[in-house]
């Protein structure tokens, strides 16, 4: 995209096409985008259910539905993951955070009658609190993000189930769909967009319909919105402004970055806080979807977001990466979770399989990074 | 000579490290339209010189002028900002960027505005295959990692970088140390340019050889202290080398390397006394 503009505008108006030249052949720039593993596995594993699993019902409406949610909720902190990643840092403690969010948005609705939208504004509020804190430690001690987080996995976690006890005496709180009529910002995070286009399909005949002639799908589910336009925006960001710009520099480098003028502390602190943002959208995906919120949601998120972060072609050190990676990587990890599900194979397997596919992206991402050094 | 204001200038400055004396007592004048070279052994205090001027320390006694002003930079975005650009021995490039984002980093062109602004890629593309063409660098394609790119390369992407965004000092770290006799001609040139077009540049190096084309004065560090400054036609070649080694060093490698030849010369007589066995055997060996 960006890089054929130029050479293409200056062979045209002076210089002749310089003989050292050869025309990069397309297939060989997509080689040196981080997003290309992800790419190629999204397409194998896609094939292999495909094959695998056709009759199954999998990739009718209501299964691509299916595993499109899976991978959506992963997706969004995945998203969040990425930009962190890429800044050279690590959040574990997201999945603590999504089962904060949802006690937070519970307990003030439910308990105390606060409206919705204010639970939902308390919860934003903590989990930004909670990123600032993570992201300055991380800037002031010079500790690795990796035990700064590991910190708050336990400290959020703590605080969700000692919170809900204290004020509810349980560790779940349910009802809260009593409170979503109504609640426009809450709608927010509830229900389907384009039903009436699904409607309209069905009355075609194009999708499959039940008895009583509605879709048997009737929209697509708003956590599918918010994951494709978190990944649009996340991509936007790294690749056209210049703060996606400092996020790369900070995590390839932090001294050089800071040498040039970037405000590294900044980018930190603001992806910190975007991670703890993205948790606490899962966090009121998962409430308003099943009514209820529970201390335990959330547990292993983290690590499933770095799983497919890094098979979106992201390196561990940072510097390096990509938002459509980590969406691919969700994608899969959806593909695989559900496609293991309706093939009848022993779920057991699917953390095998999870891995494995981390294994194998870590080393076709080290070797990709050997090739994209190299003098083309 | 005394008339005019020195675009930077150090006076009497120190700085500590716990107990550690990396610079003492350092003044230092640079003018625009000159080439002040820092010469001086590993451990002189140069890094630590540098690192004061561009920001990245605060010197712990002592002060600095910029403009006959009285100058303290927080961090170096401020040194930036106020013009004084260093180009560091490690370059502040990240090799998996490309050229173009790396040249511009931390100064990225945008248009639009609002939640639309974005970098301005074209611009940014031409800008930074404009400038490295300049000094006689083909780009060939801005997008490249720097990674790809080779040290004298990289030197000049740096360089580029620091002229492009309007330094008014120019400060570069050692930037023809790790480069071929080509690279670093060209290097030099385009420092002689930079002064030139009225910048101040210092020019931190070991290589006298390659200071000496292009100063207009050396200021000597050794051991966190100054040896003094001196004008170029005030001083030769041979005394600046003398001085930044050490003269009694000198004296004694030049005793050494005399050890060397005699020994060497002995070896030679030794191997022309006996010269068909070695040889007798080396083709017996090659036969067998």
């Amino acid at each position: 995209m960006k890089s054929e503009t130029p050479s293409e505008s200056s062979s045209h108006v002076a210089a002749p096409q310089d003989e050292r030249i050869q025309r990069i052949p397309f297939w060989k720039k997509a080689l040196s985008r981080p997003e290309l593993g992800a790419l190629a596995g999204t397409v194998l594993v896609l094939a292999f259910f495909i094959v695998a699993a056709s009759g199954t019902g999998m990739f009718t409406p209501a299964g691509i539905v299916n595993f499109l949610e899976v991978a959506a909720q992963l997706g969004i902190i995945a998203t969040a993951a990425a930009l962190l990643m890429i800044g050279g840092e690590f959040d574990l403690s997201i999945g603590s955070m999504i089962g904060l969010a949802g006690i937070l948005i519970a307990i003030p609705a439910v308990e105390y009658g606060w409206p919705l939208w204010a639970a939902i504004l308390l919860a934003f509020a903590c989990a930004g609190l909670v990123g600032w804190i993570n992201g300055n430690l991380v800037n002031k001690t010079g500790l690795p993000s990796f035990i700064v987080t590991l910190g708050f996995l336990f400290i959020l976690r703590g605080m969700a189930i000692g919170v809900s006890r204290l004020l509810t005496g349980r560790t779940q709180i349910g009802g809260i769909h009593d409170h979503l009529p109504g609640d426009w910002f809450a709608s927010l995070f509830s229900g389907e967009v384009a039903t009436g286009l699904f409607a309209w399909m069905a009355s075609q005949g194009w999708i499959a319909t039940n008895f009583a002639d509605n879709p048997v799908v009737t929209g697509i589910p708003i956590s599918i919105v918010w994951w494709l336009a978190l990944t649009a925006l996340a991509t936007w960001v790294l690749l056209c402004t210049p703060y996606g710009n400092w996020i790369f520099a900070s995590g390839g480098d932090a001294n050089a970055a800071r040498n040039s003028g970037v405000p590294v502390h900044r980018v930190k602190i603001s992806l910190f806080m975007f991670t703890a943002f993205s948790a606490t959208i899962f966090a009121c995906l998962q409430v308003m979807d099943t009514g209820s919120a529970d201390t335990i949601r959330g547990l292993l998120k983290e690590l499933e977001a770095i799983i497919a972060v890094v098979i979106g072609g992201a390196l561990l050190t940072g510097g390096y990466g990509s938002a459509i990676g980590a969406a691919l990587g969700a994608l899969i990890f959806g593909l695989v979770q559900m496609g293991i599900f309706y093939t009848g194979v022993n779920t057991d397997w699917f953390q095998v399989f999870l891995g494995v596919m981390l294994l194998v992206a870590v080393l076709f991402n080290n070797f990709m990074r050997k090739k994209a050094l190299e003098a083309k | 000579m005394s008339e005019r204001t020195p675009m930077i200038e150090m006076r009497n400055v120190s700085k500590h490290f716990g107990s550690v004396i990396a610079l003492n007592d350092i003044s230092m004048q640079v003018y625009a339209g000159e080439v002040m070279c820092l010469l001086g052994d590993n451990g002189a205090g140069k890094s630590t010189l540098i690192k004061t001027l561009s920001g990245v320390h605060r010197p712990t006694h002592g002060e600095l002028l910029l403009d006959d002003r009285p100058t303290r930079f927080k961090s170096p975005a401020y040194a930036l900002d106020a013009g004084i650009a260093t180009v560091f021995q490690d370059l502040a490039m990240i090799p998996l960027m490309s050229i173009t984002r790396n040249f511009f980093m931390g100064r990225e062109p945008t248009v639009g505005w609002g939640p639309m602004k974005r970098i301005d890629w074209k611009h940014a593309d031409r800008v930074a295959k404009e400038e490295m063409a300049k000094i006689g660098i083909d780009v060939r394609d801005p997008g490249q990692p720097v990674g790809t790119l080779s040290g004298g390369e990289r030197q000049c992407v740096a360089i580029a970088r620091a002229v492009y965004f309007g330094a008014k000092v120019l400060i570069l770290d050692e930037p023809t140390s790790a480069l071929g006799v080509k690279q670093a001609s060209v290097v030099l040139r385009y420092i002689a340019k930079a002064r030139a077009n009225g910048l101040a540049v210092i020019f931190i190096t070991h290589n006298v050889h390659h200071a000496f084309p292009v100063a207009d004065a050396f200021t000597l560090l050794s051991r966190g202290g100054s040896l003094g400054t001196f004008r170029k036609e005030d001083i030769t070649r041979e005394e600046v080398l003398n001085m930044m080694a050490g003269g009694a060093e000198l004296e004694s490698l030049d005793a050494e390397l005399a050890e060397f030849q005699r020994s060497d010369g002995e070896h030679k007589r030794a191997a022309a006394g006996d010269e068909v066995a070695p040889s007798a055997s080396s083709t017996q060996a090659a036969r067998g």
